[in-house]
C-alpha cells in the first residue's frame, strides 16, 4: 500500500490494488461478474488469472457459487455494484452465504449517488439498509484508500460474511500508513463536546470539514469516523452522547436504513439524545456531476454544519 | 451389479422412503412426493457411489452432494439416517422446535449435509462452487446435485449451467428428478421448460436420459458421467413422484402435505411388504 494523504484515489480502487497486494494467499478467490474494469478487480484478474473467475453477468448466481466455493476452503471476494451486489442478489447472500455464516466478502463498488452520471439505476443507496438485516453480516464503509486497504485485510483475516462498500468516485486519502483498522470500532478523528458528527464513506471528510465550520461559529465538534456500519460501535455512540448531548450522522445512503438508523437504535436504547441524520432523503438519485448531485442531495460540510446546529438547538 | 446388490438397494431405499415418511408425518408438515423420486438416486449415490465418512463428514477430499431441491430434506435426512451420519431416531424431530433438522436442509447443524438449501435454483450453483474449488486444487473429488423439474425454471439454474459448461466442470453430476410435477400441476402446464434434455445440450453439457428408479441404469450413467471429460453431465432421471407409496404416485397435491394416521400406516405397510418381498429387515 503506497497511498499519500491529500492523493485523490478512489476506494474502488483501494480495493483492486488490495486484492493484488494480499492476493498471493492461494485461499483467496476473486469473482466478477463482466465489470472487472470498473470494479477494479482486472488487477488481480492480471496477476492471478487461475484464482479469477468471471461469472458473466449473473450476479446470483455468482454470490451463490462463491457460497459453494468457500465451503471447500476458499476465501472468496464477489464482487459487483452494489445495486446489483445487495440488489440483484440479495436473497441468494442471505440464503446461501448468509444463513450458513459462509466465508464469502462481497466486494460492492459504484455504492451511493457519487456514481454520476450513469443515474438513479446504478447510484445504490439501500444497500447498508438490505445488508443490515441480514443476520451475522459485517458491513464495512471504508473512507479512503487507506482503509479500503486495511478493510480487505481485515475481511480476509475475519471468517465470516463482510459486505465490503465502496464507491467510484475518486477522494482525498485521509489516513497515513500508521492507521489502524479494526472491525466494528469508530475512530474519533477529533474531540469535542457540543455535539458529535459521525460519518461513513466519503462523508467522513466532509465531517471534518463541517467541523471546522462550526468551529469558526464557535461550536466544538467531535468527529467520529465509523467504518464498521455492523456490527456497530456501540461504546463510541454512547460515549459521544453522552459528553456531547447531540448527534449528526452523515453518509451516502437513504436515511432510512444505513448508519443514521443504526446509530438512532443505539441511541434510543441507550442514551437519548438530540440526533439528525444526513443522508439521501428518501429519494432517488439523478445523472450529473458528483460533486453537484453530493451538493444537491445535501451530502456536504455545509448540510452537516446546519444539522449540527439544529440538533444542539433541540438540547 | 448383481442381482443382491441391486436388492440390497432397493431394501436401503425403501427405508430411506419410510423415513422420509416417518419424518413428514411425525411433523405433519412436509414434502413427501419429491422425497420418495428422489430417494434411489440418493441412495446409489450414498451407498454405491460417493467417497464419504459418517465420521469424518467434513473430509475435504470428499465427494460432495447438494440437494438443489431442498424441500425434499426427508430424503437426505433418510438417505442420513441409514447411512449412519445421523441416528435414525432423530428423524421424527423432523421441523420440530427442539430439534436440528430443519424444515431445510442446514449444513451448520446437520452431519453430512454438505449445503444449506431450500431456495430453488441456487443449489446448482453452490455445487458449481464446490466443483470449480475441486479444480483449483487439483483434487479429485466429484460433486452431485439434484434438481427438481420444476426448480428448474429458475433463470439461476441457467446462469450456472452455463457456468459448469464455461469452466468445464467435468467433475460435477447433476441429476433432474424429473417426476413432471411441481407444485401447481404438470410442469408443461405450469411452465413448459420442455425439451429440457435439448436446452443442457445447448447449454454445451453432456446429457444422459434414464429411469430414475433402475439402479443398473443409475449406475451407467454415473459411470459414463465419470467418463465424460471437458463438460458437465445431466442425468435426466425419469422418476414418479411419491414412489413406492401407491395412493402417492403421480400425485401433484402429494408434494407438500403431510399424510394423516392412517394413510400412513398404509404407506408404511406398502414399504414393509415390498420390503419383505425382497427378503429384507423390516
Ligand atoms: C425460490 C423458491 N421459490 C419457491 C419455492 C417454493 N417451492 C417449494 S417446492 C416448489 C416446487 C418444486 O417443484 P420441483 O422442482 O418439480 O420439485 P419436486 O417435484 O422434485 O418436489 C416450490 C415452488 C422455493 N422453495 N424456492
Ligand atoms: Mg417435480
Amino acid at each position: 500500500m503506497n497511498y499519500k494523504i491529500g492523493e485523490s484515489v478512489a476506494t474502488r480502487q483501494a480495493y483492486g490494488d488490495a486484492l493484488v497486494e494480499y492476493g498471493n494467499d492461494p485461499r483467496i478467490v476473486v469473482m466478477d461478474a463482466d465489470l472487472s474494469k470498473s470494479t477494479k478487480t482486472d488487477g488481480f484478474k492480471v496477476t492471478y488469472p487461475d484464482r479469477f473467475i468471471n461469472t458473466g453477468i449473473a450476479e446470483g448466481n455468482m454470490m451463490a457459487t462463491a457460497a459453494g466455493l468457500s465451503t471447500c476452503g476458499k476465501i472468496v471476494f464477489a464482487s459487483s455494484f452494489a445495486m446489483f451486489a445487495a440488489g440483484r442478489a440479495f436473497e441468494q447472500i442471505r440464503n446461501s452465504i448468509g444463513y450458513p455464516h459462509l466465508n464469502v466478502k462481497i466486494g460492492a463498488t459504484h455504492a451511493g449517488i457519487s456514481v454520476g452520471e450513469d443515474g438513479a439505476s446504478h447510484q445504490c443507496l439501500e444497500d447498508i439498509g438490505i445488508m443490515r438485516t441480514i443476520p451475522g453480516m459485517v458491513i464495512l464503509n471504508p473512507a479512503d484508500a487507506v482503509e479500503s486497504n486495511l478493510a480487505v485485510k481485515a475481511a480476509i483475516d475475519y471468517d465470516g460474511p463482510v459486505y465490503l462498500r465502496f464507491g467510484r468516485l475518486a477522494v482525498p486519502t485521509i489516513f497515513d500508513e500508521n492507521y489502524k483498522f479494526e472491525i466494528g470500532k469508530g475512530i474519533q478523528l477529533k474531540d469535542g463536546s457540543d455535539v458529535t458528527l459521525i460519518g461513513t464513506g466519503l462523508l467522513v471528510p466532509a465531517c471534518t470539514e463541517a467541523a471546522e465550520i462550526l468551529a469558526g461559529e464557535g461550536i466544538n465538534a467531535r468527529v467520529i469516523n465509523m467504518a464498521t456500519i455492523k456490527p456497530i460501535d456501540k461504546d463510541i455512540i454512547i460515549k459521544a452522547a453522552k459528553e456531547t448531548g447531540a448527534i449528526v450522522t452523515a453518509e451516502e445512503h437513504n436515511v432510512i436504513g444505513g448508519l443514521g438508523s443504526a446509530v438512532a437504535e443505539v441511541l434510543v436504547e441507550n442514551a437519548p439524545v438530540p440526533m439528525k441524520r444526513v443522508g439521501t432523503q428518501d429519494v432517488f438519485g439523478r445523472s450529473g456531476k458528483p460533486y453537484p448531485l453530493l451538493e444537491m442531495y445535501g451530502l456536504d460540510a455545509k448540510t452537516i454544519a446546519a444539522k449540527a446546529k439544529e440538533a444542539i438547538a433541540m438540547k | 451389479m448383481d442381482s443382491n446388490e441391486i436388492k440390497d438397494l432397493q431394501i436401503h431405499a425403501a427405508h430411506v422412503r419410510k423415513m422420509a415418511l416417518e419424518a413428514v408425518h411425525a411433523a405433519g408438515a412436509g414434502h413427501p412426493g419429491g422425497s420418495l423420486s428422489v430417494a434411489d438416486i440418493l441412495t446409489y449415490l450414498y451407498f454405491k457411489e460417493m467417497n464419504v465418512d459418517p465420521k469424518d463428514a467434513k473430509n475435504p477430499d470428499r465427494d460432495r452432494f447438494v440437494l438443489s431441491k431442498g424441500h425434499c430434506s426427508p430424503a437426505l435426512y433418510g438417505i442420513l439416517a441409514e447411512r449412519g451420519f445421523i441416528p435414525k431416531e432423530d428423524i421424527k424431530g423432523f421441523r420440530s422446535i427442539d430439534s436440528y433438522l430443519q424444515g431445510h436442509p442446514d449444513m451448520k447443524k446437520v452431519n453430512g449435509v454438505d449445503m444449506s438449501t431450500g431456495s430453488l435454483g441456487q443449489g446448482i450453483s453452490c455445487a458449481n462452487g464446490m466443483a470449480l474449488a475441486g479444480k483449483l486444487d487439483g483434487k479429485s473429488y466429484r460433486v452431485y446435485t439434484a434438481l427438481g423439474d420444476g426448480e428448474i425454471e429458475e433463470g439461476e439454474v441457467w446462469e450456472a449451467a452455463m457456468f459448469a459448461a464455461h469452466y468445464k466442470l467435468d467433475n460435477l453430476t447433476a441429476f433432474l428428478d424429473y417426476n413432471g410435477l411441481q407444485i401447481d400441476g404438470e410442469i408443461t402446464k405450469v411452465m413448459n421448460s420442455t425439451p429440457i434434455d435439448k436446452k443442457f445440450e445447448a447449454f454445451n453439457w453432456h446429457v444422459i436420459r434414464i429411469d430414475a428408479h433402475d439402479f443398473n441404469q443409475i449406475e451407467a450413467a454415473v459411470n459414463e458421467a465419470k467418463q465424460t471429460k471437458g463438460k458437465p453431465t445431466l442425468i435426466m432421471a425419469k422418476s414418479v413422484k411419491g414412489k413406492g407409496v401407491s395412493f402417492m404416485e403421480g400425485q401433484a397435491a402429494w408434494h407438500g402435505t403431510a399424510p394423516n394416521d392412517e394413510q400412513y400406516a398404509q404407506a408404511i405397510s406398502e414399504l414393509d411388504a415390498y420390503i419383505d418381498s425382497l427378503g429384507g429387515d423390516k
